[in-house]
């Protein structure tokens, strides 16, 4: 008698929709085959006509808002007289106005060029694939070593009295604390999502929360020399 | 009975004018649906089919999608501005006030122009962000979120070089403090200033440099870029899907991460 096959054929039936596919399975292995059966939508036209679409709504949102508001136009430029402030444009305001506390090589220089080099790795680290909550497991170790990183990022911050970056990232340790804190059986909901977050979450929400909070005092809260202005009173 | 749109479209379609521009021909089989993509050397840069799940709304914002809108809506509008634009001194301010007050739409022209491109600067970040919290960068599309990173650098650079050609005080005096971070660069600062502007402080040169790499050098490299970053969706196995697949589904196929889906 000939031998026992050592696999299976299978061959999946919906050639329409997917093209077809025979699947090995051996016996001492159980391949995982990933149910891929899943419905798809032609690109032509349906995906495209979606994309022209959400298009269309842009472009009809920017011409009334170019209708409505005037792109600003000063004085012919002046070398000889600055004004005050000085701003650049609003995506670079952050950075201002970290140049603010810091000299101009760790502000200018070392933050941002650190700040692009973590976004290029990102996905090279396997910290930032694991999708597990940072707390699950060893969780007296990584409070630890959570202290260890925020208690001397709190006191630099505090130190240099850069109020603004301190605030989010105390709102976030605060956080990272309840999460710490709960667990997939907590009652409240917001405490089980919290639990589940993973590491690289947490850095890139502190970093999220720390530039839209620097760039919106740049954009609107400061005013001559830097100065703290309230955007509703003009100065 | 009257003909629809539809079967107008069909018609002009199967015509021999058409068909020799479009080489995917005519009927609305799957597999005709399929070749109008992947025979046109602009649309074949993405899949042919695209999971529908991926369609909706909340998968994707239409982020990605909407940033190549304003792309669109900045180019449109930037080729006309450079028809009424030199870029010298004091030249580049009375054009731009004449765009204000003189040329014909020219008003709307600048503003759909300016606000299409903070909304351009705005959209990329929120892409990122977005496919980031979606975990989309992950295997095997690590590089295409390195490709991403760099567009937004070219974007960032694009809305720079712009923000300089009016030649008024806003502009010259936030080139000004921008450009004067370069010089904090240990060493060779002060030869990146020189270089960025062509001389010591923002002048003629300067403005002619931002204009050739805002107009020219900038939007060719998007270009570029952009088609990658398109092409590598459909080679990495189209739109990231699994962050929004069922629980069950993940912890199986967290077992097997190094499957790819193949789509392309």
């Amino acid at each position: 008698m000939a031998e026992a096959k050592d696999f299976v054929a299978a061959i999946d039936s919906n050639a329409k929709k997917s093209p077809r596919r025979i699947v090995f399975i051996t016996r001492r292995t159980s391949a995982q085959v990933k149910a891929e059966t899943e419905d798809q939508t032609q690109s032509f036209p349906e995906v495209l006509f979606r994309a022209a679409v959400a298009i269309q709504l842009l472009a009809i949102a920017l011409v009334w808002i170019s209708l409505l508001f005037n792109a600003p136009l000063e004085g012919l430029a002046d070398p000889s007289h600055t004004p005050n402030p000085a701003k650049a444009p609003w995506y670079f305001l952050g950075l201002q106005e970290m140049l603010h506390y810091f000299p101009p090589v760790v502000a200018g220089v070392l933050a941002p060029g650190l700040v692009v080099m973590a976004l290029i790795v990102i996905p090279y680290f396997k910290v930032n694939i694991e999708a597990e909550g940072l707390f699950t497991k060893d969780r007296l170790r990584r409070l630890r070593v959570f202290y260890a990183v925020t208690a001397p990022l709190v006191i630099f911050l505090g130190w240099f009295h850069v109020i603004v970056a301190l605030v989010p990232t105390l709102i976030v340790a605060g956080l990272m604390l309840l999460a710490s804190q709960s667990s997939a059986q907590s009652s409240s909901a917001f405490r089980r999502y919290l639990a589940a977050r993973p590491l690289s979450y947490w850095v890139m929400t502190w970093f999220l929360f720390e530039l839209m909070v620097v760039t919106a005092t740049g954009t609107f809260f400061r005013g001559p020399g830097w100065s703290w202005v309230w955007p509703w009173k003009p100065y | 009975m009257a003909k629809t749109a539809d079967q107008y479209f069909d018609d002009l379609r199967e015509t021999r004018v058409w068909r020799s521009i479009f080489r995917s021909g005519t009927g609305s089989s799957t597999l005709r649906r399929a070749l109008a993509i992947q025979q046109n050397v602009f649309l074949h840069l993405f899949s042919t089919k695209v999971r529908t799940r991926m369609l909706s709304f909340s998968a994707t914002w239409y982020l990605g999608t909407l940033t190549l809108g304003t792309f669109f809506i900045l180019v449109a509008t930037g080729i006309p501005l450079m028809l009424y634009y030199h870029p010298s001194v004091p030249q580049a301010y009375h054009d731009t006030k004449d765009l204000q007050f003189v040329v014909s739409s020219g008003l709307f022209l600048r503003n759909l122009h300016r606000w299409s491109a903070h909304a351009m600067v705005f959209l990329v970040f929120a892409h990122m962000f977005k496919v980031f919290y979606r975990g989309a960068y992950r295997t095997p599309r690590e590089f295409n979120w390195v490709i991403g990173v760099i567009l937004l650098l070219i974007t960032l650079l694009l809305s720079y070089t712009g923000y300089l050609l009016p030649w008024d005080q806003l502009a010259y005096w936030a080139i000004t403090v921008g450009s004067n971070i370069a010089s904090a660069v240990p060493l060779i600062g002060d030869k990146i200033h020189f270089l960025l502007l062509g001389g010591s402080s923002v002048n003629a040169n300067a403005l002619l440099r931002f204009y050739v790499l805002h107009c020219m050098i900038l939007p060719l490299a998007a270009i570029f870029f952009v088609a990658i970053h398109f092409w590598r969706i459909r080679k990495d196995g189209g739109l990231y899907a699994h962050s929004s697949e069922p629980a069950a589904v993940r912890s199986r196929s967290r077992a097997k991460k190094k499957e790819a889906t193949i789509n392309g």
